[in-house]
């Protein structure tokens, strides 16, 4: 063992528990009832609040000035807020996808991972939210996109591809949280019932609602878990599909088409895992739970993101392929403008990022060393985002009429509102850490094999 | 009942018995071995499903997923129905010309709500099916059972099932080897009163977040003689400049741009001189330009064109009798009356002399050009053509058939 981290590290002791479930019990509860978390969580902490910070104030400029603080320009009026709302929609997949398509799927190694993945999915629709509710230009009116009956005697636009938007993710925010929320009662309740504190045992014991375990309740509660996760199922399809909508119902050449729907939900499984790689590298380390997230988990995430990064290859070339086969100039010339125009920099850089650098995870010693696994992570996020800044701005910048072409150059408080998001993103996942279950004890001791009933 | 009032608990009463075993197995077999005894108010209680465990206590297929079921048709009919009736009765939206009502495009929202109002059913049945919350429990006071969500494994058979029996209830259980078996009394030490302070925050809470109410019920009531309040004022008051108002940001001050500088709108291109001038070279053209089709549908055309703006002065014979004539005549105030289109020197006027005069007018007939296309002006000129032809033809003009016709 490393000494220098054992030091720093109050978690890499010798697990307490005379038996299996004891142990999983004190691997995860300790987080929480550790004096104070490990330096590294500090340092990440101070970092990702001075970022929150920077995201307050960007968004004050903007809200203070309007959005043309941002660097919209003439073609390009959804620029970096929509590039970022759908990043971050997008990172929300991996969450769900986790804890409902793998349960529906039986893959059981999914407990150890499926409780922050579902976190990471609620603070990344947090960030994206952000975007669309500043982006509409007048952040105090955002309730106008709701059904509220109002002085003007008007109703939304239920036809728009846009309210779609806020009826999709409204309800997959809504989804998640009750999701997420009902995963961690009984992990609440062992934090309730292990706290020697009174205000930990109220607060605890208030979230638990007064759960004890009954194989009763315990029925119910399954049966409510697998009903939540085959409604989750379709609903995570269907988000970024509507995202996808968008963009697609629209007569834009390049957003124009049929594809994107089932391209846009495999981009963002790709991206979510891709974002769950790169929390979980550092997680497992500095809270102790390698023998919780092993490597094998991170293994058969490396996996998946390799699966996913093949289908959006695909997707990027039967995008070209159908440019070609339409007859369609315009078409034609979106596709080769892309590859070869004004943004071409970035069509390339995400080619790399999402199609070539996911393919060191064939080598099975490369996906089984944290270190690729988590650069690969962080290069795919990078393609993500640059995914989605292509497809907005080379298809604006370049319409239909030579007249109405532009270049969208991104303003200083454009890159302080995109790392600033990370701030707030990053600020509560260490808050989750520290506070809440990481793991889903009761699922992971669900599935050891003490847990099995043995009949003569 | 206060506390003072309470009776003086000689004895309280037995809530039921305990048993702790250590593993599932031995918690799955002590299960069944209370099931086949016929007792029905009993539980097991463990840190993680046991899966199949309902089948060894004899529980019954919970009736959530109909629940769940009820609340998902639900949420899809009131989607349904809030859409088609606000967007196609209470405010009708006009979009691409679609009928106001046509359902596709409404699906997705129908979806969303289906799948909301199951999750909350969901979450929400089982909560309401499970009795949660539920803040205080006879078992709470028992040291022990902490444990059980953590690693142990408890049976509890409740001393109100009719097969209690204090004695023999505890030999079944003996029987099945628990770890520790113990009494579980009824809770007499925790309140079942709200704490105070709870009740107060509530209270205060309740109120304070009644305020903004109160301030918008009472301007709904009042009348004020004062303007609206503008919170936002660049947004009510625009700074965006009109069309002919001097602007300082460029550096012709004018607002109105002009086209950036090598481009046409869509169709302003005007390539083809002979057919939006009427001109060839510097001479009025005295043919149609070939992009006119000279057919029966450009003559019609052109009677229609003719007929909608040139009888009010011109007449519908051309002979500059229109209605509008007819009445300034009548006026007496000084009228310079509209040409007759037969005179002579009109009808030997060249073709791209008459689509000049409709284009850019002529005395105090106004320009036509900016009204009517060029297409149809030309389609004008036409008409005219047979207009002039009609009203001064001879019988020489007419064919063997038509002459026999009118004999």
């Amino acid at each position: 063992m490393n000494t220098r981290v054992s030091i720093t590290n109050p978690y890499n002791g010798p697990l307490e528990g005379d038996n299996a479930f004891a142990q999983i019990t004190h691997n995860v509860s300790r987080i929480m009832e550790a004096p104070r978390p490990p330096l590294a969580w500090y340092i990440a902490f101070a970092f990702a609040l001075g970022l929150l910070g920077v995201f307050g104030l960007s968004l004050g400029i903007v809200v203070w000035e309007g959005i043309g603080a941002w660097g919209h320009v003439h073609p390009v009026a959804w620029g970096f807020p929509i590039v970022n709302f759908v990043f971050w929609v997008g990172i929300g997949h991996a969450g769900t996808l986790i804890s409902a398509i793998l349960f529906l799927l039986r893959q059981n190694w999914r407990t150890a991972i499926n409780r922050f993945a579902e976190a990471m999915t609620i603070f990344a629709v947090v960030c994206a939210a952000v975007f669309p509710g500043v982006h509409i230009g007048r952040p105090w009116l955002p309730y106008w996109m709701f059904p509220i009956p109002n002085q003007m005697g008007m109703w939304p636009q239920f036809r728009s591809p846009l309210e779609w938007d806020v009826f999709a993710v409204g309800t997959y925010a809504t989804v998640s949280v009750l999701f997420w929320y009902m995963g961690m009662i009984p992990d609440f309740a062992t934090f309730r019932d292990r706290s020697t504190s009174t205000v930990r045992r109220f607060v605890y014991g208030l979230v638990a609602m007064g759960w004890r375990g009954s194989s009763r309740q315990w029925h119910r509660y399954e049966r409510a878990y697998l009903l939540l996760a085959s409604l989750a199922t379709p609903l995570v399809l269907s988000v970024h599909s509507v995202v996808s909508f968008d963009f697609a119902t629209s007569q834009l050449p390049g957003w124009h088409t049929t594809i994107f729907p089932p391209y846009f939900v495999a981009g963002a499984i790709f991206g979510g895992f891709a974002m769950v790689v790169v929390l979980a590298v550092p997680a497992r380390e500095f809270f102790g739970l390698k023998k919780i997230i092993t490597l094998k988990h991170l293994e058969l995430m490396a996996k998946v993101i390799l699966a996913t990064g093949m289908i959006v290859g695909y997707a990027y070339a039967m995008e070209m392929f159908v440019a070609w086969y339409s007859g369609s100039i315009y078409e034609q010339f979106a596709f080769l403008n892309r590859a070869f125009g004004n943004y071409a920099w970035s069509y390339w850089t995400m080619i790399f990022c999402n199609v070539l650098a996911p393919q060191v995870f064939w080598f099975k010693k490369l996906r089984t060393n944290v270190w690729v696994i988590l650069i690969v992570g962080i290069i795919v996020n990078v393609g993500m985002w640059f995914e989605r800044f292509v497809i907005i701005c080379t298809s604006l910048t370049r319409d239909f009429l030579p007249a109405n072409w532009g270049a969208f150059i991104p303003s200083a408080v454009d890159y302080a509102t995109l790392a600033g998001s990370f701030g707030l993103f990053f600020t509560l996942f260490l808050l989750f850490c520290r506070y809440l279950p990481m793991v889903a004890m009761a699922e992971v001791k669900a599935f050891i094999p003490e847990s099995h009933v043995h009949d003569h | 009942m206060s506390d003072s009032e309470k009776p003086l608990a000689t004895e309280t009463p037995l809530y039921g018995l305990i048993a702790e075993y250590d593993n599932p197995t031995a918690l799955v077999h002590a299960a069944r071995k209370v099931r086949d005894a016929g007792f029905r108010r009993w539980d097991t209680y463990t840190p993680f499903p046991i899966h199949g465990i309902e089948k060894d206590m004899g529980i019954r297929m919970t009736r959530l997923p109909w629940l769940v079921l009820g609340f998902a048709l639900t949420g899809m009919a009131v989607a349904t129905y809030f859409q088609y009736w606000t967007n196609s009765v209470d405010y009708r939206w006009i979009i691409s010309g679609k009928p106001f009502w046509s359902w596709p495009a409404n699906v997705p929202i129908i979806f969303e709500m289906t799948i909301l109002f199951s999750a909350f059913a969901a979450i929400g049945g089982m909560l309401f099916l499970n009795n949660l919350p539920l803040p205080a429990h006879p078992l709470d006071l028992k040291e022990r059972f902490r444990r059980v969500t953590d690693d142990k494994f408890f049976l509890v058979i409740e001393a109100s099932d009719p097969k209690f029996d204090e004695r023999d209830t505890r030999g079944l259980l003996a029987a099945t080897n628990p770890v520790v078996l113990d009494d579980v009394l009824e809770d007499r030490v925790t309140s079942d009163r709200i704490p105070a302070p709870l009740i107060y925050t509530l209270v205060i809470l309740g109120a304070v977040s009644l305020i903004p109410f109160a301030f918008i019920a009472k301007a709904r009531a009042a009348k004020t003689t004062e303007g609206r309040v503008h919170v936002v004022w660049d947004m009510d008051f625009t700074p965006a400049y009109k069309a002919q108002e001097g602007n300082p940001l460029f550096g012709d001050q004018r607002s109105m741009r002009t086209p950036p500088e090598g481009t046409v709108a869509l169709g302003q291109l005007h390539d083809d001189e002979h057919l939006y001038t009427g001109k060839v070279g510097d001479e009025w053209a005295s043919s149609f330009p070939e992009s006119l089709a000279l057919s029966e549908a450009t003559m019609e055309r052109g009677k229609q064109q003719f007929g909608i703006y040139c009888t009010p002065c011109h007449g519908q014979l051309g002979d500059g009798n229109g209605i509008v004539h007819q009445r300034a005549s009548k006026l007496k105030q000084g009228w310079v009356p509209p040409s007759d289109l037969h005179q002579t020197y009109i009808k030997e006027q060249p073709a791209g002399q008459i689509f000049g005069a409709i284009t850019n007018g002529v005395r105090n007939m106004p320009a036509y050009g900016p009204q009517i296309s060029a297409e149809d002006r030309w389609a004008i000129v036409l008409y005219l053509r047979a207009l002039q032809k009609s009203q001064s033809a001879s019988v020489n003009d007419l064919t063997d058939a038509e002459r026999a016709q009118l004999q």
